[in-house]
């Protein structure tokens, strides 16, 4: 009987249990595939083959270099707008018990949010054609 | 204290679950290569694979075997245990997700209330939305460790595309969750049930055709597939963010890719197109056992599911592929917007009918 009471709430750490067991299921799962693959594959390893392929031709320097700031710019601006995203969700599963009043400063948050927006496409910072 | 309360039927009733969905995807993703390939051939007046088994059937089969029989293959100039981490993370991503699905109602064995979803908890899809992100890690750190300059190309284009259409299927998201005033996806799958209620559609995508489009575009970015599928086209990158890899290696990335189609539908169809609800369900749960009503009831998620794979395989091989600025102007310039004006609109709309 405790445990029916338990699993009728959703909210309990109980809930997150089977969770926990799908995790490790797929570790396992993953863990077993990974083993098997390295285990059966034949391994004949010579220099020329462990060479990078990138294109087929020698290449020339390394990878590990700086790459086009706009890809770190739309990172950042991900983690900014996404946290107020983030904030939006409370808001919408408590919206009919909020009513008109909570809409009213999600509008305004809105404005705050789309203040933001503008800003950032004016300042050319989605701009990906120079 | 109350942890320890676990029987141990409850235990094998989830491992059983698990391991069955487990490998449902699994084989679902399978025999989506298959799929694909028979589209792509059908679309292009091809015949498609018909060597192994009838119609090609067992052509899935023989390429797994194929790949874990291969060498598996690391340079020398990649981070070993990054490169080996990679694969490891996107499979692991793409199973974990099926964790909250409702893949049908409950049914009473011997006795006992079965739960058909592994967990019922109540942050539902932010767990999905959750585990989705992480996705980014495998491929972002894959693509990194095999130190190679197209695949490097190929990653950070691949985590750049995912996040930045994430925002606005978040957004998409909120004006759904006003209206179910929930997270559970058994909750709000339940709200959807049957098909027409109150004179009108109880499936939401019948109350959210925008926000279903900006998804389902989402979607499309966000598994990387045509027509937006930037990190694997060839033309410009060799190959992509697996190009260095090989063996099961390379196959767990694209079998994580398949699966996670499989997943994004089974989340299309429980959001928007009602999950495992189907018209005159309560005609048909009068008048047959509860065990067979599940299973009728996954069978009707799984023909939903089974369409939004077909719908993904048509667009692929019908749209060419968006260049990349026209790709993030789509979805930072038109899709946020818009998302945010559905959610206002919706909530606009839901306040004065509720008044009423």
């Amino acid at each position: 009987m405790h445990l029916l009471l338990l699993t009728a709430d959703q909210n309990t750490p109980f809930n997150y249990f089977p969770v926990a067991l799908q995790l490790v299921i797929a570790i396992g799962f993953v863990a077993v595939m990974m083993g098997a693959t390295h285990l059966l594959g034949p391994k004949r390893r010579t220099k020329d083959k462990l060479v990078n392929f990138e294109s087929g031709i020698p290449s020339v320097g390394n990878a590990r270099q700086p790459m086009g700031i706009k890809y770190f710019l739309v990172a950042i601006l991900f983690v900014l707008f996404d946290v107020e995203v983030i904030f939006f969700y409370p808001y919408a599963v408590n919206f009919r018990f909020l009513g008109a009043e909570g809409f009213k400063e999600v509008v305004l948050f809105v404005a705050f949010f789309f203040c933001g927006f503008l800003y950032i496409v004016k300042k050319g910072a989605l701009d990906w054609e120079d | 204290m109350l942890l320890l309360n676990i029987d141990a039927a409850f235990v094998i009733e989830k491992v059983i679950l698990i391991s069955v969905i487990l490998m449902g995807s699994l084989g679902v993703a399978m025999y989506a290569t298959w799929a694909e390939r028979k589209v792509s051939a059908v679309m292009q007046d091809r015949i498609g694979p018909n060597r192994a088994g009838p119609f090609g059937l067992l052509q899935p089969l023989a390429d797994g075997l194929k790949l874990f029989f291969k060498e598996e293959i690391i340079p020398d100039r990649s981070t070993q245990f990054i490169f080996i981490l990679g694969p490891c993370l996107a499979m692991l991503t793409a199973t974990m997700t099926s964790a909250v699905m409702p893949w049908g109602p409950d049914f009473t064995l011997g006795g006992r209330t079965v739960s058909l979803q592994v967990a019922d908890i109540n942050i539902g899809i932010l767990f999905v939305f959750g585990v989705v992100s992480l996705g980014v890690y495998g491929v972002m750190l894959g693509g990194w460790a095999s130190n190679n300059k197209f695949s490097l190309l190929s990653s950070i284009r691949a985590a750049s595309q995912c996040i930045s259409y994430e925002l606005a299927m978040g957004i998409s998201l909120i004006a759904l969750l006003m209206m179910t005033g929930s997270l559970s996806m058994k909750d709000i799958v339940t709200q959807q049930h049957g098909f027409w209620n109150d004179g009108y559609f109880t499936w939401n995508f019948f109350k959210q055709p925008v926000g279903f489009i900006i998804f389902l575009t989402c979607s499309f970015a966000e598994l990387s597939r045509a027509p937006f599928d930037l990190p694997e086209c060839d033309s410009e990158l060799n190959m992509g963010y697996h190009q260095e890899y090989s063996s099961m290696k390379l196959g767990f990335y694209l079998f994580a890719e398949y699966i996670n189609m499989f997943i994004s539908s089974a989340v299309i169809s429980t959001l928007f197109f009602g999950g495992y609800n189907f018209p005159f369900m309560d005609q048909v749960q009068a008048a047959v056992p509860s065990g067979i009503f599940s299973l009728i009831c996954v069978g009707a998620l799984m023909a939903k599911i089974v369409g939004m794979i077909l719908f993904f395989m048509f667009v692929r091989w019908t749209l060419p592929r968006f260049r990349y600025d026209q790709l993030m102007k789509l979805g930072w310039r038109s899709l946020i917007p818009l998302a945010l004006i559905n959610m206002l609109v919706t909530g606009g709309v839901i306040l004065m009918t509720m008044k009423k």
